[in-house]
């Protein structure tokens, strides 16, 4: 027998409208302890204003919202104590160095002096930053700020920590250092909730997903059960003079066609038949892919272009 | 949340206080410049070079009127310049109050220690002041050590209004309106450099209604060694426009990050 899992965070009917308009409509949710949890979704599909109601920052319109047992609106604070909080743009102070950075976080939580200067020096090593202590924030990268970024939320010992688009913007090798960090603290024990429109990001990460759009739930599971309700196993992505091939292709058996920009999309469960008509055209060019969270994502929530 | 209950004050106030008086100490040179150079020039330029002309006012020199005129008028200034420019950096694009909120930390105990802080700032400009003016012989009594909490209940009442305009521009230049509008006619017109009382008499009225008029008649005996008069009017205004300001503001501020 295992054991009933032990729920953080528990959504119920959960919206939040800015005037007449509705961001997050009616969401149901509840993350595991111990699991990464992620919201994936195009920008402005309301995972941002999820996060901020979960941590107590913006009150929620309707529905019901509990973490770690506490019921919002009303204990923000508590709740907060035990969050670790990684906002989507860096806000450290610019008048401190890395080290006055966390030492001041520390303060803002009401750390014991000894305890804190002790957690300081741990997350400086954790985050590699040790030998940046004593620079300000205008004098990193933007790798660096991201991780100082997360070392501050971190100050506090937070048993959920909420990261919001962690890895945006970086680039491929502070984004693995990043990732490789995150699963060091699930298996620590915390627990994570983040956003990302990243799709390996959230294959990678998340035990649990939710893809969001226009403040609605499109579907939740496990990343790779996901993929297995919406897409096909394989794909093959043709480009060039495609558009004569396409009556031969429409003939192929069991080869869903999707046409985005200049790009046909093939998905199928095996790919034989469509490499065989590829085979020696001269005038395309192509390659196969496994299926993955990106098919999902755009087949859901469409190709039109988002701000 | 209901963004009109009334302002909470608890002990937190203090840790934001504490971060900017962090930050201040980061730059204490450039800031004692101001706070001992500034009025350093004004008396001497203005204190002894009009003095001559002026001779007594109100029974005292002219350098002893403009000081404490100019102690009020710092109490002013320190505190509108904080309350609009560094408030707002630290509201709009600096974020610092975003990362503060992530935190146990909230808006009433930012808004509480942003008061505290520009008081305090004040107090220490006007502490300048009154230590300038009394090496230069200025300083007629003791009592001038009581004008200390006078600035510091003078700078809650500008303190107000200047967070409550930080809330309300969407960009530095729009602090322009406030300070040519209400803190430049109040620099020139509450008695800072003349008495009140040489105003045409509407103009008397008019100005009775500016705080500033009331830090004035409060500090100038105190640094004078004159006899108060009014007292308890004074500290009226003051704590009026300091109370009113302030809600007005923590209010601003609260819909403003609380979304």
């Amino acid at each position: 027998m295992t054991q009933k899992p032990e729920i953080v965070i528990r959504a119920n009917k959960l919206s939040k409208s800015f005037g007449e308009k509705q961001v997050v409509c009616d969401i149901d949710f509840e993350v595991e302890k111990g699991k990464c949890f992620g919201f994936l979704g195009p920008n402005g599909a309301g995972k941002t204003t999820t996060l901020h109601m979960i941590e107590g920052i913006s009150p929620i319109s309707s529905g019901s919202l509990s973490v770690f047992d506490y019921t919002l609106p009303k204990n923000g604070k508590e709740i907060r104590s035990r969050l670790g909080i990684v906002p989507q743009e860096d806000n450290l102070d610019p008048d401190f160095t890395v080290i006055e950075n966390l030492r001041m976080y520390g303060v803002y939580f009401g750390i014991p002096k000894d305890i804190l200067e002790e957690r300081i020096i741990e997350l400086l090593k954790f985050m590699h930053l040790d030998d940046r202590a004593k620079e300000k924030p205008d004098r990193l990268s933007g790798g660096m700020k991201r991780r100082l970024t997360i070392a501050r939320a971190l100050v506090n010992d937070p048993e959920l920590i909420v990261l919001d688009e962690p890895t945006t913007g970086l680039d491929p090798q502070v984004r693995h250092i990043i990732w490789a960090k995150l699963r060091e603290l699930m298996v620590q024990g915390k627990s994570i909730l983040m956003t990302t429109h990243y799709m390996d990001e959230a294959e990678r990460l998340c035990d649990e997903l939710i893809i969001m759009d226009h403040g609605k739930i499109l579907d939740q599971g496990s990343p790779k059960d996901i993929v297995k309700r919406h897409v096909e196993n394989h794909v093959v992505e043709v480009r060039g003079e495609y558009l004569l091939l396409m009556p031969e292709f429409e003939k192929l058996k069991q080869v869903r066609l999707e046409n985005y920009g200049d790009t046909l999309f093939c998905y199928s469960h095996q790919i034989n038949d469509i490499v065989n008509l590829l085979t020696g055209k001269s005038d395309v060019s192509y390659f196969s892919r496994l299926c993955n969270l990106e098919d999902v994502f755009l087949t859901m929530t469409g190709r039109e272009l988002r701000e | 949340m209901n963004y009109y209950q009334l302002p909470s004050f608890g002990r937190n106030a203090w840790i934001i206080w504490y971060r900017n008086l962090l930050v201040w100490k980061k730059l204490i040179g450039p800031a004692l410049v101001l706070h001992f150079g500034e009025p350093l020039i004004y008396l001497f330029g203005l204190g002894f070079g009009l003095g001559v002309f002026i001779g007594d006012i109100e029974g005292m020199t002219y350098l002893t009127f403009l000081a404490s005129g100019l102690v009020a008028s710092s109490a002013m200034m320190t505190a509108s310049l904080e309350g609009t420019y560094s408030v707002f950096t630290r509201m709009v694009p600096q974020k610092t109050y975003s990362a503060i909120l992530a935190t146990p930390i909230e808006v009433d105990d930012i808004m509480a220690g942003e008061l505290l802080w520009c008081a305090t700032k004040a107090l220490f400009s006007g502490t300048a002041i009154i230590i300038v003016a009394a090496l230069m012989g200025a300083v007629e009594s003791w009592q001038a050590v009581l004008a200390i909490p006078v600035v510091f209940l003078s700078a809650l009442c500008f303190t107000g209004p200047a967070i409550v305009i930080a809330s309300m521009s969407p960009s530095y230049d729009y602090f322009n309106y406030y300070f040519t509008l209400a803190v430049t006619p109040m620099f020139v017109l509450c008695g800072v450099f003349y008495p009140v009382s040489t105003l045409p008499d509407v103009m008397q009225v008019l100005v009775n209604f500016l705080p500033l008029t009331h830090a004035v008649e409060l500090i100038r005996p105190l640094i004078a060694g004159t006899e108060m008069q009014n007292v308890a009017l004074h500290i009226f205004v003051l704590g009026f426009y300091a109370i009113v300001f302030y809600y007005i503001s923590v209010v601003m501020v609260r819909k403003k990050l609380v979304v």
